[in-house]
């Protein structure tokens, strides 16, 4: 009888603390949701209230309904500015910098890259640790150490105001090529023999049996490389120098100058730069999110 | 022709063809530009003229107070964003995963929302955030508690603070994802079984989740302190250039940065970046011995 009533009162206190639990968890991760929008919030809020209206008062919370119009989005897509009057400006050729950057470079690198990995994962030959020892080292040197010397180094070979000199470095991808060889060690190699005894070559094995099944590791890495490419500033930024080469983000740098003269296209261009990344996160978010996470599972 | 094919397709020669770009690469942008550093930064080069000058630039960064105020900053910041960013997204993702949890699936896309968006307009929208405008969004909140607009960036622990809340703003969200990764490789007996010896929700987070995310942490912390150290792209778009108020905002990069593209003192800037270097793989191998990855008691890798 005693014990009956104990446990009745057990499983009770237990509901009452999972309900409890559930309120406390859903308000403390609503909160935590909400301070991380503020930025964005604060930012899509400042390209309707106009650059005018950010030089004055800078960029808070405060909607302003009365305030608003489109006119800084008129703006970034005609070049008509807010006062009416046609001031051509060079975003959307930022952007398409931008674009065909993030297109060559993506696919560039996976194709690279896996080519790499292939060969360190498939076969035995000599030095080969000593290499994969090289991979490791780079994937463990930040990239800010070496920007000086690569610079020289990318002026001594004529890559500097050139899409090329930003890309060449980085598409044999140490990131990549660990992530593809990780991949690889996972799936069966009978299934090269196979191809081998079918009369294929070394190349055509990986070109028509590995390539193929490399599908979701493909997908997981190539948004992780496009995102990079499309985000990175600071080697694009020191190798191109003329403004009609400039990526989006060198170009939005420049937007930000003390004289609030570019507050309409600033405000709205960062928005619009985020928006293409922001649409890929809401169709493929389970292939981003792998591709991010994808270093730290232990291979 | 028919040898060269041959010799290709041979199976002794395609593992190296295959590996081929990644040689390559390594060797014009990582050996040559490591090794032509290393030299440099015995040199004395200014445009037009170079000076064998052996240790002096080192001799020379030893005494450098601005280079130790850099040294300073980035490992301050270093130490900050550690202390914040391990332990909390390990908590969050803790709770987050609980049964208690509901729509978890929801909130962990919103914390992602930040990793998508770029330094470069992150940092726009914390600069205008953090203005001395009076209107602008931290200057307001100081307004709520009557209290007056301040120059944010112009002082040095409110200009650490909006460095601090761009970094968290941005990696909160990833690192959790990380812990998240983590704890999905633990057995779900584990926590069965400490639930039968009576554990409670804050002793399973203890004895098994915190030990059991060990290679993940080691992972997380290790990114964590390079990106801390060579952090400068934030600096540089939150201040909004390279120059910031009694160089509240100098990193050792930006430090490189400063003489290596600014004052073109390319010698003394190699010196800087292999000072930074070598001041990166001390600590990391230091801590890989401390957290056990290397060392005698040496685990599978």
């Amino acid at each position: 009888m005693t014990r009956t009533v104990t446990q009745g009162r057990q499983t009770k206190s237990g509901l009452q603390y999972s309900a409890a639990a559930r309120v406390a968890l859903i308000l403390f991760f609503s909160a935590l949701g909400a301070i991380i929008m503020i930025p964005l919030v604060a930012m899509v809020l400042g390209t309707f209230k106009g650059g005018a209206e950010l030089w004055r008062n800078g960029l808070n919370l405060n909607p302003e309904f009365s305030k608003w119009s489109l006119k800084s989005w008129r703006y970034l897509f005609t070049g008509v500015t807010i006062e009416g009057e046609l001031l051509p400006h060079s975003y959307f050729t930022w952007f398409k910098n931008s674009l065909v950057i993030v297109l060559l470079q993506t696919t560039l690198t996976l194709f690279i890259s896996s080519f790499v990995a292939y060969g360190f994962e498939m076969y035995e030959f000599k030095g080969k640790n000593v290499l994969f020892m090289c991979v490791l080292l780079v994937l463990m040197i930040p990239f800010e150490i070496l920007m000086l010397p690569m610079y020289v180094q990318a002026n001594s070979m004529r890559l500097l105001d050139n899409v090329w000199g930003i890309m060449l470095p980085f598409l044999a991808s140490v990131s990549a090529i660990f992530f593809f060889r990780q991949y690889l060690s996972g799936l069966p190699k009978d299934l090269l023999d196979a191809g081998r005894v079918d009369g294929c070559n070394e190349y055509a094995v990986f070109f028509r049996i590995m390539l193929p099944i490399m599908g979701p590791a493909m997908s997981s890495m190539s948004v992780l490389v496009g995102m990079g490419a499309w985000n990175s500033l600071l080697w694009p930024m020191l190798v191109i120098t003329s403004m009609n080469k400039y990526t989006l983000p060198i170009g939005l740098n420049t937007l930000f100058t003390p004289y609030g003269n570019n507050y309409d296209l600033m405000i709205t261009g960062s928005c619009f730069a985020v928006l293409p990344i922001l649409l890929l996160y809401v169709f493929a978010q389970r292939f981003i999110i792998d591709g991010m996470t994808a270093g730290s599972v232990k291979g | 022709m028919t040898v060269v094919r041959r010799f290709l397709y041979s199976k002794k020669i395609a593992p190296y063809v295959f590996i081929l770009p990644f040689v390559l690469t390594f060797a014009v942008f990582f050996i040559y530009p490591l090794a032509s550093t290393i030299r440099m930064s015995f040199q004395d080069i200014l445009p037009g003229q170079v000076q064998w000058v052996g240790l002096s630039n080192y001799r020379r960064l030893l005494g450098d107070k601005v280079f130790g105020q850099a040294v300073f900053n980035s490992v301050r910041y270093m130490l900050i964003t550690c202390a914040l960013l391990i332990p909390f997204p390990m908590l969050f993702a803790y709770m987050i995963s609980s049964k208690s949890m509901k729509s978890a699936g929801f909130f962990k896309s919103l914390y992602f929302v930040p990793v998508l968006t770029s330094v470069v307009v992150a940092g726009l929208v914390f600069r205008m955030m953090f203005s001395e405008l009076p209107g602008a969004l931290m200057n307001s909140i100081r307004g709520l508690f009557g209290k007056p607009a301040i120059y944010w960036m112009k002082n040095e622990y409110s200009s650490l603070l909006a460095l601090i809340l761009l970094c968290c703003w941005r990696w909160t969200g990833m690192n959790m994802l990380y812990f998240m990764a983590g704890m999905k490789s633990i057995p779900n007996e584990l926590y069965e079984a400490a639930e039968i010896d009576g554990a409670n929700t804050v002793r399973k987070f203890t004895h098994v989740t915190w030990p059991l995310l060990k290679p993940t942490t080691i992972y997380v912390l290790t990114i964590s302190i390079y990106a801390g150290l060579a952090m400068f792209t934030e600096s540089y778009m939150v201040f909004g250039n390279n120059t910031s108020p009694h160089n509240y905002g100098l990193t050792i990069v930006g430090y490189l940065y400063r003489y290596g593209f600014e004052k073109l003192r390319m010698g003394y800037a190699s010196a800087v970046g292999l000072a930074l270097l070598v001041g990166a793989m001390v600590i990391n191998v230091a801590q890989l011995y401390i957290t056990g990855a290397v060392g005698p008691r040496r685990t599978k890798v």
